[in-house]
């Protein structure tokens, strides 16, 4: 126990001068994916509203024909441009994200009484385009709903006739489930940050210590192998247990400058979900660490434990990619699969929704028992002889 | 003292160490000379719990190292073939570090650490950072650490292997002073004159089996030869394999 203290404190020491890890460690890990994270929804979210609120810019051929679609489209909101000259190598070079035609034949089948065709000219595989593509279609809808309700008000007939079925929506999403969805990602970043703080130590106290040729002398000393694995391993999730809590932090922080409002949802960040996440991940630290300490000691050189570990970290992403290929209702085993349960366990947290406390304490016990698996496992692989052996 | 009875030891088909039996007494230097891939390394890792024999035992002053391997590493001091160190960290640190997982109290540890510098003449070094040590000053720092705790027993695989001229002489005259306190030193080597001028008894070792043990005197005796490079040729019965 005193041998696994003072193994500890030297890996500790030893690695908070190594400036490359510190960076990974209190800036890299912690930092930069909650940080990034907000970046990305802040802009995405901001450019939605900016689009809903200005004017929408349409290219009309042919406004002449129709002056009174034109007439409403403009107090609809729409700002009238000129088209250029070939509509279709406009959009399909994305010069512009739509053209609206009006044909030559517009006025005269809409007083005949005869459907009136326009021309709306996108491309749908454009992102860009789909908003006010979606947009104007709307625009161009209310107008003809609002002319034919007319028309018929006009020949005596009730507009209601038309239309026997009505559907009114009932969102049943809270605000915060609304924003959750968005936040699939984040589980995931937190994950990641314990990965990339614990990384460089999983390597420098194993295939590190082989590489430079001072395992074999430590080796030599009076003290079991399981003392001296046992220090390793509380070095490593010491680090990757440090990103993790600047990274809770941080993206507390970061994450109340998110314009989560205007989506008129809310995020629960306060002390709850701070230490809630923090106690769930507890048992994934550790046993994240000892697959890493694993996976770096079958290697024979640190370059060779970076491949290993850069492979393992393709781990994490599993679930994350599975929920969102799958969006599977939550059921109580998976909060038994480590990873998958931190990921739901999370998102359940942030979105505010409740977890049972038999949930909770599922995912905390079977994370835990994977941790202790891998480490009694990282444990025999550290009692060989072959590990030992520098050339 | 160090016991080694009948040890045997093999990777897959290659049999490293195919029944090694020597005794190094305390007070005495024992050499164990072979040409390279002749099994002194494997049989050194035996010696501190390293590597398990297939056969044969281990006896530290006594200790069966196959029923209490840690307490025949607390009696052995070990230079092994691989001798890094943590480059972050001053030889003081590299130094304290194993005291400390030797279990010594820090009194203790001040004064070992103190009477080693002294020893090994390494106080301009002590504190400095071991990045960018020489070959010499990583091998004074790195026998500093193994003998830390004092050891009945010491272990030196190829110890002046990469010094230079000075440091040689200086590795040497340590050596001859730890026989002089009355420990057991073994150490390996394939240089002839050093363990001509330094041992009193050589245990020679080829392909993985004792092949002479005697005093380099009674070797030179045994053979007729004018030299104790000769004589080595003779024993271990070819030239190959004589890289040094």
């Amino acid at each position: 126990m005193k041998a696994a203290l003072t193994v500890f404190w030297k890996e500790v020491r030893e690695n908070l001068r190594d400036r490359r890890t510190v960076i990974n460690t209190l800036l890299t890990g912690p930092l930069m994916a909650p940080l990034m994270f907000v970046l990305i929804i802040n802009a995405a979210v901001t450019r939605e509203f900016d689009k809903a609120d200005k004017a929408l810019p349409v290219p009309v051929a042919g406004a002449a024909n129709a002056p009174n679609l034109i007439a409403a489209l403009r107090r609809a909101g729409v700002e009238i441009r000129d088209a250029p000259a070939d509509p279709e190598r406009a959009v399909r070079e994305q010069e512009v994200d739509l053209v609206l035609r009006i044909p030559a034949g517009y006025a005269a089948a809409w007083n005949a009484g005869d459907p009136a065709q326009v021309e709306l000219v996108y491309d749908q595989s454009q992102r860009d385009a789909q908003g006010p593509v979606a947009r104007l279609r709307g625009l161009l809808d209310a107008y003809a709903a609002q002319n034919g309700a007319m028309r018929l008000v006009a020949r005596g007939i009730a507009p209601a006739l038309t239309r026997p079925l009505v559907v009114a929506e009932r969102d049943q999403s809270t605000a915060q489930a609304r924003s959750g969805t968005l936040f699939g990602m984040l589980p995931y970043f937190f994950i990641l940050g314990v990965f990339i703080g614990g990384m460089a130590l999983a390597i420098d106290t194993t295939a590190g210590e082989r590489e430079r040729q001072s395992l074999e002398p430590l080796l030599a000393n009076p003290v079991s192998r399981g003392g001296l694995l046992a220090g390793k391993l509380g070095a490593t999730s010491a680090f990757a247990l440090t990103t993790l809590l600047l990274g809770i932090t941080a993206f507390s922080i970061a994450g109340r400058f998110l314009p989560t409002h205007k989506l008129g949802m809310s995020l629960e960040l306060g002390l709850h979900f701070a230490a809630l996440t923090l106690l769930v991940m507890l048992p994934l630290v550790v046993l994240l660490a000892s697959l890493q300490t694993l996976a770096a000691a079958f290697a024979k050189s640190f370059r060779e434990a970076q491949t290993y570990l850069s492979l393992l970290m393709f781990v994490p992403a599993i679930p994350t990619l599975l929920l969102s290929l799958y969006p599977l209702k939550t059921q109580d085993w998976m909060y038994a699969v480590p990873l998958m349960g931190q990921q739901v366990t999370i998102m359940r947290l942030l979105r505010g929704d409740p977890i049972a406390p038999y949930q909770f304490g599922l995912c905390f016990a079977a994370t835990a028992l994977a941790a202790l698996l891998a480490c009694l496992v990282t444990a025999w692989v550290y009692r060989s002889e072959r590990l030992a052996i520098s050339a | 003292m160090i016991e080694v009875r009948d040890l045997h030891k093999a990777f897959g088909e290659v049999r490293a160490v195919d029944g090694v039996s020597f005794v190094a007494r305390d007070g005495e230097i024992t050499g164990l000379l072979g040409p390279n891939g002749a099994g002194k390394t494997t049989t050194l890792r035996m010696l501190y719990t390293l590597m398990r024999p297939d056969r044969g035992n281990v006896l530290v002053d006594g200790i069966d190292a196959a029923v209490d391997p840690a307490g025949v590493r607390r009696r052995l001091g070990v230079l092994p073939d691989a001798r890094g160190l943590y480059k972050r960290m001053s030889a003081r640190e590299n130094i304290d570090y194993f005291a400390r997982l030797h279990g010594l109290d820090p009194a203790t540890r001040t004064s070992c650490i103190d009477a080693l510098v002294r020893a090994l003449d390494m106080a301009d070094i002590i504190d400095r950072r071991a990045e960018g040590f020489s070959q010499g000053q990583r091998v004074k720092t790195a026998i500093a650490r193994a003998l830390v705790h004092d050891p009945r027993n010491v272990i030196l695989d190829e110890p002046t292997n990469g010094l230079d001229v000075m440091a040689t002489r200086a590795m040497r005259a340590f050596m001859l002073r730890l026989k002089q306190e009355g420990r057991c030193v073994l150490f390996s080597s394939h240089i002839m004159q050093e363990v001509g001028a330094l041992c009193d008894r050589v245990v020679v070792v080829a392909r993985g089996r004792v092949v002479a043990n005697a005093a380099p005197d009674a070797l030179r005796a045994q053979t007729g030869a004018a030299t104790l490079e000769d004589a080595f040729v003779k024993i271990i019965g070819s030239e190959e394999g004589l890289a040094a």
